[in-house]
C-alpha cells in the first residue's frame, strides 16, 4: 500500500482501474451486497402480498416480475458475485500467490458483470421488468410483450460473460500460481471447492450463453426457433437452460462446502476429516452435476425411460454429499468446538443442509416428483439448500474472514443476535411451504383463494421473512458499530490453519513479501507445531513485479452496455447503439492489443520498510 | 415401547393428511395414480426420516460431548479420516437409495401406461390462457372448465396447448404432466369415487397464472352417459320452455358472445373461448368466482372480465357487436346463461 504511483491518483480513479484481486474482491462483495439486499426486498414484497388470501397488495403482472426478478438476482447477482468475491480476495493468499493468474481479466470480468446487473435492474424503469420466471420458459418469455425479457437476455448474457472468464481466470491460477510445496492434495478445501466450481463455470456457462443468444435472436430479430408453428420447439430452451442451471446450484455449493470445511476445522481445532475423501466428493458432485439437469423436467413428457435414468442419477448425488455430511461431524467429533459467530453459521448449516438434502431426493423420485414439481414443496427444498447452504456459508466466510479482508472483526455479540433471528426466521418462512405445496399451493401464483386451508401456512412463513429481514438489518448495523475493533495480528482467530493467517492485516498490496514454502495440508498448522511457528520462504527477498491498473475493462464492460440498448430497441430503431456500443469494446480491445504494458516493480527497500514496521 | 416408535411415522402423515382440504390434497389420494404417488411419498419420507434422525442424534451429541470448556487446555488428536467410516457412509446411503429408486423405477412406467385399452376413455385437454378445454373424441363433446368422468373407468388424457405452457395438476387424483405447445403428452387419471376434485395449473403462465383453477368430476358412468348424450344435443331450447326473458338473452348472446363461446345446438366457435353448452352448471365462473344469489360476480365477469382474470382475452361486453348492456338486458343475458343445463 505504500508505493508512491498508487497513492497520487484519486480513490475514485484507483477502484476503476484496480487489477488487484484484493480489492476487485471487495468490490464484488460490496456490489454483491446490493443486490443481495435488493433480492431480499424483492422476496419481503411477495411475501406481504402472499400474506393474505386474495390479498390486493400488488397486481398480478408485478408479482410475477418480482417472482422473476428475485430469482435471477438472488442467484445471478448475489450469490455468485458474493461467492466470487471470497474466491478472488482468498484463493491467491490460500495458494501463497501475489495475484491471480489474469489481473486484467480479473477487473473486466467483475466489469461485465456489474454492468450486466445495472443493465438487468434499468428494465423497472423502462416498462417492466422481466416476468417469465428465473428459468424464462419459452414461449411465454419469447412471447412475452414489452422490453423485460430483452433486459433479462442481454444483462444476463453480458454478466455471463463475465462469470465465465472469472471461472477460467480462477482455474489457471489455482493451476500454475501454487506456492513451493503446495501439491495438488495440499490445498485447502475452499481453493479446491472453487477450483471445482470454476470447472462446472467453463462447461455450464457456454450452454446458458447459447440458450440466452437463441432467445435474443428470436425476441430481437424474429428467429422461429421455438416457434411452434414454424417447426420450432419449445423444449429445447429447458434442456440448454438446465445444462446451464443444474450445474449451476452445484457453483454455488461448492465454494460454500469450501467455506465450512475451512471453519469447522479451524473452530474444533482439528484437522479435516478425511481430507482426500472430502475432495474426491466435491469432484464426484461436480461431474454428477452435469447428469441430472433434465430432473427439472421430469413433467414435460420426456418418456419413462428417460425420467428413470435421471431419477437415479440425481438420487446418486447423495451418496457424495452424505460422504461430506459425515467428514464434517468426524471433524468436530473429539475436537473442542467455539461456538463463534463464524462457527455457529457453519454448524447451523449441517442440520438445515440436511433437511434440504433429503427433500432433494425426495424430489428425485421421478414418479412422487409429479406431485412436488412445481409446488411450494419445491420452493421449500431449493430455499432450505441454497439458504440452508449457500447464503449460510456466504455469512459464515463473512464472519470468518472480514478481519483479514476489512482489518476488524464484526461484533460477536450482535452477530448472535443476528445468527438466531435469521436462522429462526429461515426455518418458520420455509418449513410450512413443503405442507403448502403437498397440500395444493402451485409455485410461482400471485396469491391464492380463500377457503383452501392455505392461509394460515402463507402467514406464518410471510412472518418468517419478515424476521430474516429484521436479522439482515441487524447485519448491516453491526457492520458499521463494529469498526473500531481494529485486528493487527495475522492469525486473528488463533487456531488458523492456512496461508491466509500468515500475512500481515491489512494485506500488503503484494501479499507475500517472499512467496511461502509449503511442507503439509494446513501449512500454517503445521509451522506452528511442528516448526518455530513461522512459514519458511520459498525465495529471497526481492523487487517485487506488479501489474499496472487499466481502465480499459471497465470502458470494454461499459461498450458491451451500450451495445445492449442498441439490440434491445432494435424495433424502435436505435440499431446505431449497438454499433457504437461494439465499436468502445472492440476499440479498448484493440487498445490492450497494441499497448505494451510490462506492469511495474515495487523494490525490495520498499517490502523491507514495510518488514521493519510490522517487526518482522 | 418398540411398537410405538414403529408408529410414529403414520402419526406424522395422519398429521399432514389432516391439514389441507380433501379435493385437494397430495396427501389424502383419491384414486389409484395419487394413491401409487402417495406410497413413494411416504417411502421416501420414511427413510429420510431415518436419514434425519441419525445425522442429528450424532449432531446434538458431538456439540454437547466436544465443546470447548474454559478450563480445558488440551490439544485434540490430529485425525487424518478414516478408511472404514469412509466405506459405511458410502455403503448405507446406496443402499438406502436402492430401496427407494427400485420401486420408483417400476412405478415411473406403471405410471407411464397411457395405451388406451377397451374399458378406457380418451379426454383431449387443451390448455388456454387462462382456460380449460376438455374435449371427448369418443362423444364429440367439447366442454370448458369442468371435466366430467365416469368413475372407475381409466381416463386417458391427451395435454396439449395452444399459446403457451401450462401443467395439468389433479393433487387428490395424480401428479402433474405438462400441456407443451406442439407436443401431446399423455397422462391417466381414474376416480373410483363421485366427486369434485380441485385442478390447478402449475406451470407460470402469464399474471392470471394463480386464477387458471378448473374441476375434475367423477359421477357414475351412468350419469356420465346422459351427461355426454346432452352434451351433444344442447341444453332446452328456451323458446320451448317459454322462457321470455331467458328468449331475450339468447338474442344478445347470439349478437355478441357466440363469436368466441360455442353451445351445443346452437353453435359457436369451440376454439375461442370456453363453450358454454354447460355453464348453468359450472361449479363457478370463470374457473373460480363463485356463484352468487343476486349473480353479482357474474354480471361483473361479463361487464369487465379484464380485471378479474389479468391478461385473459375476453373483451368487455360494451367492446362486443351488441354494444353495452342496460340493467334488463344483462338481466335477461344472464336468466340465459343459466338455462345451459345439461343433467337435470
Amino acid at each position: 500500500m505504500s508505493y508512491a504511483k498508487a497513492q497520487s491518483k484519486s480513490t475514485l480513479w484507483d477502484w476503476l482501474t484496480t487489477v488487484d484481486h484484493k480489492k476487485i474482491g471487495i468490490m464484488y462483495l460490496v456490489a454483491g451486497a446490493f443486490f443481495f439486499a435488493l433480492g431480499g426486498l424483492e422476496a419481503i414484497l411477495m411475501r406481504i402480498q402472499l400474506m393474505f388470501p386474495e390479498f390486493t397488495f400488488l397486481p398480478a403482472q408485478t408479482f410475477n416480475e418480482l417472482l422473476t426478478m428475485h430469482g435471477t438476482t438472488m442467484i445471478f447477482l448475489a450469490a455468485m458475485p458474493l461467492l466470487f468475491g471470497l474466491m478472488n480476495y482468498i484463493i491467491p493468499l490460500q495458494i501463497g500467490a501475489r495475484d491471480v493468474a489474469f489481473p486484467f481479466l480479473n477487473s473486466l470480468g467483475f466489469w461485465l458483470f456489474l454492468f450486466g446487473g445495472i443493465l438487468l435492474n434499468i428494465s423497472w424503469f423502462t416498462g417492466g421488468a422481466p416476468d417469465a420466471g428465473w428459468t424464462a420458459y419459452v414461449p411465454l418469455s419469447s412471447e412475452s410483450p414489452g422490453t423485460g425479457l430483452d433486459y433479462y437476455v442481454l444483462g444476463l448474457q453480458v454478466s455471463g460473460l463475465g462469470t465465465l472468464i472469472g471461472g477460467i481466470n480462477f482455474l489457471v491460477t489455482i493451476i500454475n500460481m501454487r506456492a513451493p510445496g503446495m501439491s495438488m492434495m495440499r490445498m485447502p478445501l475452499f481453493t479446491w471447492s472453487s477450483f471445482v466450481a470454476s470447472m462446472l463455470i467453463l462447461f455450464a456457462f457456454p450452454a446458458l450463453t447459447i440458450g440466452l443468444l437463441l432467445l435474443m435472436l428470436e425476441r430481437v430479430f424474429g428467429a422461429t426457433f421455438f416457434a411452434v408453428d414454424f417447426g420450432g420447439n419449445v423444449i429445447i430452451w429447458q434442456h440448454l437452460f438446465w445444462i446451464f442451471g443444474h450445474p449451476e446450484v452445484y457453483i454455488l455449493i461448492l465454494p460454500a462446502f469450501g467455506i465450512f470445511s475451512e471453519v469447522i476445522p479451524t473452530f474444533a481445532k482439528k484437522r479435516l476429516f478425511g481430507y482426500s475423501a472430502m475432495v474426491f466428493a466435491t469432484l464426484i458432485i461436480g461431474f454428477l452435476g452435469f447428469m441430472v439437469w433434465a430432473h427439472h423436467m421430469f413433467t414435460v413428457g420426456m418418456g419413462p425411460v428417460a425420467n428413470s435414468i435421471f431419477a437415479v442419477a440425481t438420487m446418486a448425488i447423495a451418496v457424495p454429499t452424505g460422504i461430506k455430511i459425515f467428514n464434517w461431524l468426524l471433524t468436530l467429533w473429539g475436537g473442542r468446538i467455539r461456538f463463534t459467530t463464524a462457527n455457529l453459521f457453519a454448524l447451523a448449516f449441517i442440520p438445515s443442509f440436511v433437511m434440504g438434502g433429503v427433500t432433494g431426493v425426495m424430489l428425485a423420485t421421478s414418479a412422487a416428483n409429479y406431485q412436488f414439481h412445481d409446488t411450494y414443496f419445491v420452493v421449500a427444498h431449493f430455499h432450505y439448500v441454497i439458504i440452508g447452504g449457500v447464503v449460510l456459508g456466504l455469512f459464515c466466510g463473512a464472519y470468518y474472514w472480514w478481519p483479514r479482508i476489512f482489518g476488524y472483526t464484526l461484533d460477536e455479540k450482535l452477530g448472535k443476535i443476528f445468527f438466531w433471528l435469521f436462522l429462526i426466521g429461515f426455518h418458520l418462512t420455509f418449513f410450512v411451504q413443503h405442507f403448502l405445496g403437498l397440500i395444493g399451493m402451485p409455485r410461482r401464483v400471485a396469491s391464492y383463494l380463500d377457503g383452501q386451508g392455505l392461509n394460515e401456512m402463507n402467514f406464518i412463513s410471510t412472518m418468517g421473512a419478515f424476521l430474516m429481514g429484521i436479522a439482515f438489518i441487524i447485519f448491516v448495523v453491526s457492520i458499521f458499530t463494529s469498526m473500531k475493533n481494529k485486528v493487527n495480528e495475522a492469525d486473528v482467530w488463533k487456531d488458523g490453519r492456512t496461508l491466509e493467517w500468515t500475512i500481515p492485516v491489512p494485506t500488503p498490496e503484494y501479499n507475500f513479501a517472499q512467496t511461502p514454502l509449503v511442507r503439509d495440508v494446513d501449512p500454517l498448522w503445521y509451522e506452528k507445531y511442528e516448526g518455530d511457528g513461522k512459514m519458511k520462504a520459498a525465495e529471497p527477498l526481492g523487487d517485487i513485479h506488479m501489474p499496472n491498473g487499466s481502465i480499459l475493462p471497465f470502458i470494454m464492460s461499459f461498450g458491451l452496455f451500450v451495445a445492449s440498448f442498441g439490440f434491445i430497441y432494435h424495433d424502435a430503431g436505435q440499431t446505431w447503439l449497438a454499433i457504437v456500443g461494439l465499436l468502445i469494446t472492440f476499440g479498448a480491445m484493440f487498445a490492450r492489443s497494441v499497448k505494451e504494458d510490462h506492469g511495474y516493480h515495487i523494490p525490495v527497500d520498499e517490502i523491507k520498510k514495510d518488514l521493519q514496521k510490522e517487526g518482522r | 415401547m418398540k411398537y410405538l416408535w414403529r408408529l410414529l411415522p403414520f402419526t406424522f402423515i395422519m398429521l399432514l393428511a389432516g391439514c389441507g382440504k380433501q379435493n385437494l390434497s397430495a396427501l389424502d389420494p383419491q384414486g389409484p395414480v395419487a394413491e401409487t404417488q402417495f406410497s413413494l411419498i411416504r417411502l421416501s419420507l420414511y427413510i429420510m426420516i431415518f436419514v434425519i434422525v441419525v445425522v442429528f442424534a450424532i449432531y446434538v451429541f458431538v456439540l454437547i460431548k466436544f465443546r470447548d470448556k474454559e478450563d480445558d487446555t488440551h490439544m485434540p488428536k490430529q485425525v487424518h479420516g478414516n478408511k472404514a467410516l469412509e466405506v459405511i457412509w458410502t455403503t448405507i446411503p446406496i443402499v438406502l437409495l436402492l430401496i427407494l429408486a427400485v420401486p420408483n423405477v417400476m412405478e415411473t412406467f406403471t405410471l407411464a401406461d397411457t395405451e388406451p385399452t377397451e374399458e378406457s376413455m380418451t379426454v383431449r385437454v387443451h390448455a388456454h390462457q387462462f382456460w380449460w378445454e376438455f374435449e371427448y373424441p369418443d362423444y364429440d363433446v367439447v366442454a370448458g372448465q369442468d371435466m366430467y368422468i365416469p368413475t372407475n373407468t381409466k381416463i386417458v388424457l391427451e395435454l396439449e396447448a395452444s399459446d403457451v405452457i401450462h401443467s395439468f395438476w389433479v393433487p387428490a387424483l395424480a401428479g402433474k404432466q405438462d400441456n407443451v405447445p406442439g407436443i401431446m403428452n399423455p397422462m391417466w387419471i381414474e376416480a373410483p369415487n363421485e366427486g369434485v376434485y380441485m385442478g390447478k395449473c402449475t406451470e407460470l403462465c402469464g399474471p392470471a397464472h394463480w386464477l387458471m383453477d378448473f374441476k375434475v368430476i367423477a359421477v357414475d358412468p351412468d350419469t356420465f352417459e346422459t351427461w355426454a348424450a346432452n352434451m351433444v344435443e344442447g341444453p332446452e331450447d328456451v323458446t320451448e320452455t317459454g322462457n321470455e326473458i331467458a328468449v331475450e338473452g339468447r338474442e344478445i348472446f347470439e349478437a355478441s358472445c357466440i363469436a368466441c363461446h360455442a353451445v351445443a345446438g346452437e353453435g359457436g366457435n369451440p376454439q375461442g373461448g370456453p363453450a358454454l353448452t354447460n355453464f348453468g352448471e359450472r361449479t363457478v365462473i370463470a374457473g373460480y368466482l363463485p356463484w352468487d344469489d343476486d349473480d353479482v360476480n357474474l354480471e361483473a365477469w361479463i361487464r369487465d372480465p379484464g380485471p378479474l382474470k389479468p391478461g385473459n382475452a375476453m373483451p368487455a361486453v360494451a367492446d362486443l357487436p351488441y354494444g353495452d348492456l342496460n340493467d334488463e338486458e344483462m338481466e335477461a343475458l344472464i336468466a340465459y346463461l343459466k338455462t345451459l343445463k345439461v343433467l337435470e
